[in-house]
Order: structure tokens, then sequence, then C-alpha cells
């Protein structure tokens, strides 16, 4: 009888190569502690008052109505911003991968810059034209009595925010839908619009929801927006979870806050990922589907477009008040042209642009490699604790920064690991926060890949790191790359972890830009949100061109 | 240096998902030697596993019973990248981002040796396979027939103890294919590496073996030469794997005959039923021959296929299932279909199947 018993053979076939070993025992280790052991200690926290276990703080979401209404506008603007973004999104998707339009380029860009800026430009932009002292509603409009703080002003902001990752994620669902299924449906005689709602829409439904759920909890886990423009009527709970904490040094509570924050994010993620993920139609053909959409009249076509074309224009726009407000003296009184922002940023201000930069520089390169590591061992090896592994190591992408960030002062101010006030904090708590999107990249890269092109070179000799460097890597570097990118904006934009963990010796451009919205000086928050996205455009550039140094041969390669 | 291969008892197990207790035995206990130098096909329908085996020899699966060998040296927990055991690949898995004198490099330089020795080497190869000249090209530039001679040439360049085929032909076209069989063969020949090949082209697995091994259900049917086992297949199952066959039951007579269709045959070799036993006898198309009056079994044309280097008839005899008979030559005689004919055939052609 021949015994089968998985684990035991999938150790004795590991044992053989102990530097794979110590690989997945290391990445084992670090996921529990700097993933699962913070929320647990969140968790606990949440539990304990005074070191006594007790539902108490539970029980203050009966009493208190405070955090009944910011949970309750927590849960409503992330509902109606995951809507809003969602339609935005899939238009822009639409009219700019099925319709031949004009400047689809440019809008490409335009559309995606929002994911590239730092958390408060859409809210400073927005104070800039909407607050007390707004253009548009001081100076051109002359009102009085307008506020724009509370539920519209969040929604507008968290919309311009996060519409883009939408469609960024639809522009892929679009993609993969064989226009040829449209033409078949036209050609047994539907009308575009039938084609539309039968055959596209139902294709990209799956698409649909998983954008919808990604915009939920990037709006849910939002820090920035709702803290500049939530205003103190309408509470939130990213901002009242951290306000407990730094302004009540009540942790308990503010853990308390967090579990109720990572509740409808969990649930939202576990949805998008085991349930849709399952759902979608995509069929990689390696091909991208070129031809354009025949299933919208010229009218139809016109009015989309000319949507993408406001939602552009609005991108630009607050860009473009960005840049002006960088360079005016008083937004609202003064707009003498001035060169005294930058100046503070440069001069007073200028350690928290040399501390970004270092995390920056020495989070992207473990993040992006981290990713690829994992990846590889997710879809390439076999070893017990695969499932956990994979679990864990996207887990953080689902779970908000502030519950992040409050997990790490717990877990991290006290032995048997005390890492509070240091730099190893900042970059472990990106590293391990922004891995995800390198590690699902390289995932799916590495999918499309055949498997007997890494078994040719253990095949003909190489070990499996030599298999890994030589082959895996440059194969997978399109997915390396967006990891590496993505590691770097984040770690120059991240704010709602980040902001519990910063020191006096350790401070972030992020951090700066709140504290001067903070104090009314709009105009050095600018000019640091300008820098922010040099810094990150530059960044781009040198990433892609290392990455493409790294694979000469395999730009132009099918696998 | 190439070195003889011994698999003994080799087992491999696969988790059953629809019932954990009982595993999926993909290789059921193979015994095979292959001597220096020979060349063995795996032959089988797919999922034989016949593939399963040559990874396990590959050491890409781990072998849940048994061993392998290589010369006296015991494989089993020898890692893939150090088995010495180069493969081709059914995908033929050129690595897309190096060029074709890097591909054919690559082990020679995990082996450390001198750029010197390494050029020369892969230049030479490269003449070999015939790919002279395309040294610089990206493997995107390539054809298919061109990527598969990358993959050849990327194998035989480091010189393996053993060289694997994992169906190396199949996604070339038929001339292709024909072509690169006879290039594999005398590459093989010439270099005179131990080779185990897998297909589940039977035509390929004839025009290239030393040996075949027919394999179902992770089990050897089969180890023979080409020869012996198209004309004496050990049961139906090879015999209708490998070319097209008739099955015909006979009755066994006195004096090593059978009875079938009317008609008595003393056979050449002894049968080892007894008198009156059901036997069955198994009859190639191509050893009846048809007459209008000549011949020992009567029957009638139903089909005629017209087929260029052949024709093929199907005839209806009587107390039997339809024969399939395939006449070629210029002097063979036409029918058409209602035609009534008289089968002959050679009692030296026939085979008395095991059963």
């Amino acid at each position: 009888m021949v015994k089968v018993n998985k684990a035991a053979r999938q150790l004795k076939v590991l044992a053989r190569d102990p530097v794979l070993v110590a690989l997945i025992v290391v990445i084992f280790s670090a996921v529990a502690i700097f993933v699962v052991y913070p929320l647990v200690k969140v968790l606990i926290a949440s539990l304990q008052v005074r070191g006594v276990w007790t539902l108490e703080t539970f029980g203050q979401l009966g009493e208190r109505r405070l955090y009944r209404s910011a949970i309750v506008n927590s849960l409503s603007v992330s509902t109606l911003v995951g809507l809003l973004g969602v339609v935005i999104g899939y238009i822009a998707a639409f009219v700019l991968t099925r319709l031949d339009v004009p400047g689809r380029r440019v809008l490409h860009y335009l559309t995606m810059l929002p994911i590239i800026s730092p958390p408060f430009v859409s809210a400073v932009s927005i104070l800039f034209l909407f607050g007390l002292n707004g253009v548009v509603t001081k100076q051109i409009l002359g009102l009085q009595d307008f506020s724009i703080y509370g539920f519209h002003g969040v929604v507008a902001s968290q919309v311009f925010t996060f519409a883009p990752i939408a469609y960024l994620a639809l522009r892929g669902v679009l993609a993969s839908i064989n226009p040829v299924l449209e033409d078949a449906a036209l050609n047994v005689g539907a009308t575009g619009w039938q084609t539309f709602w039968k055959v596209t829409f139902p294709l990209s439904l799956p698409g649909i929801a998983s954008a919808f759920l990604i915009v939920f909890i990037e709006s849910l886990s939002d820090f920035g927006n709702p803290l500049v423009l939530a205003g103190a009527a309408f509470p939130m709970l990213a901002p009242q979870a951290y306000l407990e904490i730094t302004g009540s040094f009540n942790l308990s509570r503010g853990a308390m806050l967090a579990v109720v924050l990572l509740i409808p994010s969990l649930t939202a993620f576990a949805i998008q990922r085991y349930y849709l993920g399952k759902r979608q139609y995509v069929t990689v053909t390696g091909k991208p589907s070129a031809s354009a959409s025949r299933i919208v009249s010229p009218p139809v076509k016109w009015a989309l477009y000319s949507i993408v074309v406001l939602f552009a224009a609005i991108v630009t726009l607050f860009y473009g008040v960005i840049v002006i407000g960088a360079f005016t003296r008083v937004w609202g009184f003064d707009y003498t042209p001035t060169l005294a922002h930058f100046a503070y940023v440069f001069d007073v201000g200028f350690n928290a642009v040399t501390d970004t930069l270092i995390i920056a520089l020495i989070t992207t390169p473990l993040s992006g490699l981290l990713g690829m590591i994992v990846a590889f061992l997710i879809v390439r090896q076999k070893f017990p604790g695969h499932g956990a592994l994979e679990f864990g190591s996207i887990l953080s992408y689902a779970v908000p920064g502030t519950v992040v960030g409050i997990g790490y002062i717990l877990a991290f101010n006290s032995p048997p690991f005390v890492m509070t006030g240091t730099l190893a904090i900042l970059v472990l708590c990106f590293l391990f926060r922004y891995v995800p999107v390198g590690i699902q990249s390289g995932v799916a890269v590495l999918r499309q890949i055949d498997p007997s092109i890494e078994e040719a070179a253990r095949n003909l000799g190489a070990g499996t790191l030599t298999t890994f460097r030589k082959v895996t890597l440059p194969l997978i570097a399109p997915a390396f790359f967006t990891g590496l990118v993505y590691a770097f904006v984040r770690a120059m934009t991240a704010i709602s972890a980040a902001i519990f963990l910063v020191s006096a010796n350790w401070n972030l451009m992020t951090v700066q830009i709140l504290n001067q919205v903070g104090s009314g000086r709009l105009g050095v928050a600018a000019a640091y949100s300008l820098v922010v996205i040099g810094i990150v455009l530059v960044a781009i550039v040198i990433i892609q061109a290392g990455v493409t140094r790294m694979t000469r041969h395999s730009a132009s390669v099918k696998v | 240096m190439t070195e003889p291969v011994r698999i003994q008892g080799l087992c491999k197990a696969f988790d059953n998902l629809d019932d954990p207790a009982k595993p999926v035995l993909a290789v059921n206990q193979v015994n095979l030697d292959i001597n220096e130098g020979e060349l063995v096909t795996l032959l089988g329908p797919s999922g034989c596993g016949k593939t399963t085996l040559l990874r396990m020899v590959a050491g890409f699966e781990e072998p849940t019973e048994g061993d392998i060998f290589f010369g006296d040296r015991r494989m089993n927990n020898v890692p893939p990248n150090r088995r010495d055991a180069t493969m081709v690949f059914q995908s033929y898995a050129i690595f897309p981002h190096l060029s074709i004198f890097e591909n054919v490099a690559f082990g020679l330089r995990l082996k450390s040796q001198s750029r010197k020795k390494i050029e020369k080497h892969v230049t030479e190869v490269l003449a070999m396979t015939g790919l002279s000249g395309m040294a610089n090209r990206s493997p995107t530039q390539l054809s298919g027939g061109q990527q598969q001679r990358v993959a050849l040439a990327r194998a035989i360049v480091m010189e393996p103890r053993v060289l694997l085929f994992d169906e190396p032909l199949s996604n070339l076209d038929a001339k292709l294919r024909d072509q690169m069989r006879i290039e594999i063969r005398e590459l093989q020949q010439r270099l005179g590496i131990t080779s185990l090949y897998v297909t589940h082209d039977q035509v390929e697995a004839m025009s290239i073996s030393d040996r075949i091994v027919v394999m179902r259900g992770g089990v050897v049917e089969q180890v023979g030469t080409p020869r012996e086992i198209y004309s004496q297949p050990a049961n139906r199952f090879v015999a209708e794997f490998i070319g097209r066959a008739n099955f015909i039951t006979a009755k066994v007579g006195e004096a090593n005959t059978v009875d079938l269709a009317g008609a008595r045959i003393a056979l050449d070799a002894p049968i080892a039923a007894s008198p009156g036993d059901s036997v069955t006898l198994l009859v190639r198309p191509e050893v009846v021959t048809l007459s209008p009056t000549e011949g020992i079994i009567n029957g009638t044309v139903r089909r005629v296929m017209f087929l260029g280097n052949l024709t093929e008839y199907l005839i209806e005899v009587p107390g039997t299932d339809p024969w399939l008979v395939e006449l070629s030559g210029p002097e063979a005689p036409t029918f058409t279909a209602g035609d009534t004919v008289r089968l002959s055939l050679p009692p030296s052609s026939i085979h008395v199947l095991a059963e």
C-alpha cells in the first residue's frame, strides 16, 4: 500500500534545499510578527481595560452617539464613493479601451494621476476652490454661509482620489473581453444597447463588483481626506480612532474603533478575493483586443467621452490649483507670486523630505524583491502552510492603515519588540503593508509563465536561487516593476499608519502636509505636495529604466 | 559520460481529490532497464503515466516508491539540478529573455567553464543542430522548428548522462515532425547518449526507438522492439494502440488449427489454448488479400475508401465482425461496394492474443 502523507512528503523534498527552507521560515516569521501579531494586539487591546478582560469598550458603541454616527457616516461615505467611483471608472475604462476617440493616451495618464499623488492633494485643492476662502465659493460666487466640510466634501474628495483605482481595475476587465463577442451579438440582430446590457455588462459584472469593493475598502480606510474635510460635526471611524489615541490617549477605545473599522474591510476583502476572484471571465490571450467597439452610436460615444474629458479636466484643475497655490502668498487674500513656501520646505521642513526619501529608498527594493520571492513561493513551491503564507502576506492589503498603525504602536512599544521611534518600524510597516500589490501582480504574471521554463533551468543545473535570479525574476519583470513603483509611491504618500509611527527623529512629508493643512498654511502644504509628486515621477522613470536594463531581451517577448 | 538507467518498482501516487483515502497511482510498479546508448520510448495514451515517469527520472516528481539508478548510483534523493539528465521540453521552455547563444550556454555557464571553452562548445553544438548563424537572435525571431533545435542543442551541449525527451515534436506540423524525428535519431545515435523519449504518437515511437514501452493506466503493458510490439502485441490494448487491427474470434481446433468464419487454418506458432476454447486472433489489415474467386473466407464489400497509397475496404464476413482490409501496390485488384469477394491470409501473419 502506498502511503500518502502530503506534508511529510513536501518536507522531505524541501529538506534537500536548505536555502529555500530558510527563506520560507524567515518569511513565515516575518509575516507572523509584522502582519498578524499587531492585529492580535489591537484585538486584545480592544477587549481589555487596564489589563482586565471586558466588553466595556464595545459597549461604548451603544452608549455614545459619536461612535454610532462615525460608523454610519463612514459606511455611507464608502458606499457612495464606491458606487460613484465605479461609474466613473467604468465609463473611463470603456471609453479609453473600447472607443476610437482622440487623446486617449493623455486622458489615460490624467485619469491615473491621482493614484501617485500624496493623500491631501484633492483635499487641499477642494479647500483652495470651495473652502472658506475658496476661489469658487468666496471670490466667484461670494457665498458667506457655504461650508465644504462634511459628507459632500469627503465624498467629492474621495471620488476624485479613488475613481482612478476603479478605472485601472476595470480597464483590465474591459480589455480582456473579446470584442468578437459583441460582434457576435450584433450579428444575430441585437442592438448596441441590448449588446451592452446582455453581453458586455454581464461579462464585466464580476470585475465591477470587485472594483466597487476595492474602492469601498480604500474609502473606508482613508484617513487624510476625512481628517481634513469631515469637520467636527461629521465624525468618521479612521480619524476618530486616531483622535482617541493621540488626543485622549485612550488606547482601548482607539483599538475598539480599529476593530470596528477592520470588520467591514475584511468582509469586503474576503468577498472580493474568494468569491468574485473566481468568477472573473478573464481570458488571457496575450493579445490586447485592439478593435474598437461598435456597440455605441456616435451621440452616446461623445457623451461618454465628454464625461471622461470632464474628469480629466477636474484633475488638471486640481493640480493646477495646487501648483498655483504653492506659488501664492496667502490664498484668498494675497495672490502675489512667491517662493516662500518652497523656501520653507527646503529649509525648515527639509528633514521631512530627506527622511521620507531615505525610508522610501530602503523600502522600495526590499518590497519589490520580497513581493517577487513570495509570489515565486506561492506559485511555484509546495510546502506545508502554503495557503497560510499566501493569506497572511496579502492580508495587510485589506487592513486599514489606521488599524495597522495602532497595531504597531501596541506591538512594538514594549518587549520583546521595542522599535517605536526608529527608522526600522517605518520601513517594516511600509514593507509589509505595501508588498501585497507586488505579490499579487507577481502571482498573476508567474501563473501565465510556463513552469517548464524554470524546470529547464533546474534541469540544466541551476539551483533554486540561481533559477529565481537568472530566469524567474527577468521573466516577471513587469510585476517587479509594478511592485517597486507601488512600494515607492506608497512610501512617499502614506499617512494613515505612518502618522502613528513618526517621531522627532523620523518624520514624513505627508505628516508635514497634514500639519500645514491643520495650521491653515495651505501654500506650504501645496509646495510639499508638488515636491512629492516630482520625486515620484522621477523615481518611476528611474525604476522603469532599471527594470528594462535588467531584462533587455524580454521586453518584446511573449511567453 | 552516458550511463544505463535502471528503474525498479517505481510508483507515483497523487492525491485523489474525490476520495483522499484512495490515492491515484499515476505510475504503478514500473520496472525498466535502459542500456547504455539506447533510445527507449514511453508510448501510451494521455494519462497513462509516461510523462510522470519521465519527470521522476528528471527529478521533477518524487517517486512514492521504488528506485531510479543511473549506472550504479541511486538517484532518488538527487535534486533535479544535480542529475545531469537534460531534457527537451514539450513546450521547448526556451528562456525568452536570453539570446539563442545564451540559451544554449546557460547550463555551461553554471558549471563556470572558461568563456573560450563555452563559446567553442556552443558554436559546435549550434552547427550540429543546424543553428549556425543564429547565435545572437532572440527566441521570438525563431520558427517552431528552430525553437525545437535550440531546446535540443541546450540539452545535448551538456553532454548529459541521460537525455530526456518529453513529446518534443508534438507542437510541430507533420512535415517538420518527420524531418526532426530523423535528425533527433541520427544525433542520438551519433552521440550515443542513453535516451528516454515520451510520445503518444505510435509512428514516432516506431521510427525512432530501439525499444518501446507501451503503458496504460500507470502500468507497463509491453516492452519490446518496434517489430515485436507490432507483430506480437502482448494484448488487445497494445495491438489496438499500435497500428490498425482486426480482432477475430475463433475456435481452437485439433492439431494447432483454428476455425473462423467457416474456414480451418493451421497456425505456425503453437496455440496455448486447448481444443474447443474460444480465442481472439489479431489480423492486421494489410496481411489479408482479396480476390473475386480465390480464398478461404467469403465476404461482401461494404465500403471502399481510396487513400492514395492504399485502398481500404470494409468487408462483411458472416459470423465475425466486419474486417478492415488494406490493399496496396499496382497489382492490387479493385472492388466496389456490394461485390462478393474471397479473403485469404497467410497463417504466419496470424497472432493469437493472450486473454
